[in-house]
């Protein structure tokens, strides 16, 4: 039965319907009266964040941590703006999150009021859909509907700009369920059967196969992750992941490969480049995986499991496309499979995996240890060492401590690890990390930070003071924005151009002065103890770890080189193996 | 490995283009909501995708409905991610290629002001009437003529009109439909 209320209380009142618990937001004039609303009831609790771009990301690590849809709301002009940078690492990472804007009364919308943008024109390209409600009675429709399109098909964050006085009006309240028959909007989630059953035709056949997973196997739901574990172990084939899908598959395997791509290993990147059989689930093909595109898995027949139509023949030419839902078409590669083999093909699969053996034996992940300083690697892995046994979720920021996060921590579920992979956005980590921390109070979260990075929305640290979120922030603090150095040590002659972290903050100071726990570490025989230190400490921390200043980021594929081009640690000539057209890549 | 390195004129993630270049029209069924133009027009520019012509006019006034008709010049590879990105967008229904799922019928309307006096008005009227353009305005030193028919047409006529006198022109842009009895 439909049920008059205002659009501010309808806000509330569909949040709830739709089962939010937390919302990230900022208030302001453009949102007061919802606001209001909030402030009537407590079903749904508000988390004030220091800054909107913080909302944003925090609603992305509480989204990436479930598998719900983040919730943020902001108000008008400066809030939305603030919002973009969150908006569009959602886009580009494919998470489910609905963004609430306030806007200015609809008789000032174009006058140039105060705190007006034209919200839904600057979302337009950093979100899966976006509305302006423009009309009480599109309301109710509007506020489920952004549910369904951003957590269905591949999901993404919309926006709803609501005006000041659409949130006064009163209008009728009903709460869609159904969107099945959407007039225009149908996802396709179940495989082609053909397509699947061609495609176990040619996984019976294939001597050198390899499957590459990404962040689309996460975004379907754990039962996709325990999908690909069954398939795998019912293959024999070996597995690599994306950046995106890391979890899905356990790195305790012995069928793990390792991350692929750039700063992937060098098993993983040798057997995409020499493999036969190539099964993309749920990934996109980015350039940080291909490499030199002309020269990508020369020999393989590629076959490419995706929800999105528009990602099959994007970048690179697929032999056998099925368009679905990961977990579904992966469920059904079982049922296929089993149908047709009860064995794994252990046999046939032996000189692949010997091949396989002496890529690993190359140990691209070596690197040279110090009594002295801390090395970064040593450091994530003696913290890896103090969790082994725990449930832990990680973040990160962007950068070189990314990917030693994602080459030295080994991940075994799904869910735990949240990175902003596609838009590289530096920040990205201290807020998500709340928003893990809001989702699962009594979980170990752990923001794996550079100090580069960490400065950006270190005012998110206040958040969690407030609401008494025991995050860990875990600096590794090289005192340069460490890729970029990398970048221009390689490139650009070791002249390093505004990449020095000059003026940095005493971190154990700031800690304090936002009310939590500073420690700082240089010497690795004292590393074990103040890790231990943090994880005891029952409250937000900032661990200042100093590690050595000029690491580089191995194993790497340089710009414009193919997957077995890559160079190791302990190449002696790193500054000359990038030509003169790959210096103009990124 | 390392001892494989060489140098390499490659560049990655950009590919040379798959195929030379084609004109096709494109018909687009969409919710007639505001903003789905720019919505349409920013996929293009955001994503790199060319735009000779567009049009857009509501088709079906009961149930919202709008046509666009887009006229672009891409590779084959490129076509299908112009088709794949446009379909992605929630107010969008339906794409057609219309130029390679057989054959279709293209029409734009030109208005066409030409000044000019004596022996070129005559000439003007003469050649107007060869390409069945109507007279729509008319005063001692110009004529405004309406022609439609296809892009080459007009094109053709616009020429010829120039050393007439042409003083400006404004098109429609394309519309274009299937042949036969199937609907979109």
């Amino acid at each position: 039965m439909a049920e008059q209320m205002t659009g501010a209380e309808m806000v509330v009142q569909a949040l709830r319907d739709q089962g939010v618990r937390h919302l990230f937001g900022y208030p302001g004039g453009a949102v007061l009266p919802i606001y209001d609303a909030i402030f009537q009831q407590d079903e749904v609790e508000h988390i004030l964040v220091r800054h909107e771009q913080g909302a944003t990301h925090m609603a992305e690590g509480y989204a990436r941590s479930t598998g719900k849809v983040g919730v943020v709301l902001v108000t008008s002009g400066p809030g939305a703006t603030n919002a973009v940078t969150g908006l569009t690492d959602a886009l580009l990472d494919s998470i489910p999150m609905v963004v609430i804007t306030g806007q200015v009364a609809t008789p000032l919308i174009g006058s140039d009021a105060f705190q007006e943008c034209d919200t839904v024109g600057i979302t337009r390209n950093c979100t899966k859909h976006n509305y302006l409600v423009k009309d009480i009675r599109d309301l109710p429709r509007v506020l489920h509907e952004a549910f369904y399109i951003a957590g269905s098909g591949r999901p993404g964050p919309v926006v709803i700009d609501i005006p000041k006085d659409v949130q006064f009006a009163l209008g009728d309240y009903y709460h869609l369920t159904n969107f099945d028959s959407h007039k225009s909007y149908k996802p396709q989630v179940d495989g082609d059967l053909d397509a699947i059953e061609a495609a176990v035709d040619l996984m019976l056949k294939a001597e050198k196969p390899v499957f590459y997973t990404g962040g689309g196997v996460i975004n379907s739901g754990p039962e996709a992750s325990e999908n690909l574990r069954e398939l795998a172990e019912l293959t024999g084939f070996p597995v690599t992941s994306t950046l995106m899908g890391l979890g899905a598959f356990p790195a305790s395997n012995p069928q793990w490969l390792g991350m692929l791509g750039m700063h992937g290993t060098y098993e993983a990147n040798m057997a995409m480049h020499d493999c036969d059989l190539m099964i993309n689930i749920g990934a996109r093909f980015d350039d940080r995986i291909t490499g030199r595109i002309d020269a990508f898995s020369p020999n393989s027949t590629k076959i490419h499991v995706d929800i999105d139509p528009s990602s099959i023949n994007k970048n690179v030419v697929i032999d056998l496309p099925i368009i679905g839902d990961c977990g579904r078409v992966l469920e059904e590669m079982v049922r296929i499979w089993r149908s047709k083999s009860n064995q794994p093909r252990t046999e046939a699969l032996a000189p692949w995996f010997e091949e396989i053996g002496k890529w690993r034996a190359v140990k691209s992940l070596a690197y040279k240890g110090s009594d002295e300083v801390i090395k970064p690697q040593y450091a994530i892995e003696r913290l890896r060492e103090a969790v082994k046994d725990r449930d832990v979720y990680i973040t990160t920021e962007v950068g070189q401590h990314q990917m030693w996060a994602a080459q030295y921590f080994p991940f075994e579920q799904p869910n735990r690890w949240m990175t902003s992979g596609g838009l590289g956005t530096m920040g990205y980590g201290l807020p998500a990390a709340v928003g893990v921390q809001v989702a699962h109070p009594d979980a170990l979260v752990i923001d794996i930070a550079g100090e580069a990075s960490v400065q950006m929305t270190m005012q998110e640290f206040s958040t969690a003071i407030q609401y008494k979120l025991p995050i860990k922030v875990f600096i590794l603090n090289n005192e340069y924005m460490g890729m970029v150095r990398q970048w221009q040590e390689l490139l650009h002659g070791g002249r390093y151009s505004q990449s020095y972290s000059e003026s940095l903050p005493d971190f154990v100071k700031l800690a304090e002065a936002f009310g939590g726990k500073g420690i700082r570490c240089e010497d690795p025989g004292k590393l074990d103890a103040a890790i231990k230190e943090m994880l005891d400490y029952d409250g937000p921390v900032l661990f200042d770890c100093r590690v050595t200043k000029e690491e580089n980021c191995f194993p790497m594929i340089p710009s414009g080189k193919a997957h077995n081009e890559m160079i190791l640690a302990d190449s002696a000539d790193i500054g000359n193996v990038i030509d003169d057209r790959g210096k103009t890549l990124v | 490995m390392n001892a494989q390195l060489r140098a390499s004129g490659s560049v990655y993630f950009v590919p040379p283009e798959a195929g030379a270049p084609e004109r096709h029209t494109l018909t687009v069924l969409v919710d007639n909501e505001p903003g789905i133009l720019a919505r349409i027009a920013g996929l293009f520019s955001a994503r790199g995708f060319n735009i000779d012509s567009l049009t857009v006019s509501e088709t079906e006034h009961e149930k919202g409905l709008s046509r666009i008709t887009i006229v672009t010049v891409a590779s084959p590879k490129t076509l299908m991610q112009i088709k794949m990105q446009l379909e992605r967008l929630v107010p969008v229904h339906k794409v057609h290629d219309l130029t390679a799922e057989g054959s279709s019928l293209e029409r734009e309307l030109a208005l066409v002001k030409v000044a000019g006096t004596g022996e070129n008005r005559v000439e003007t009227l003469r050649i107007a009437d060869a390409f069945r353009a109507q007279v729509v305005d008319a005063s001692t030193e110009s004529f405004v003529f309406e022609i439609t028919g296809k892009s080459s047409k007009i094109e053709q006529f616009i020429a010829l009109m120039v050393p007439l006198g042409l003083v400006e022109v404004v098109r429609t842009g394309l519309a274009a439909i299937s042949r036969g009895a199937e609907g979109m």
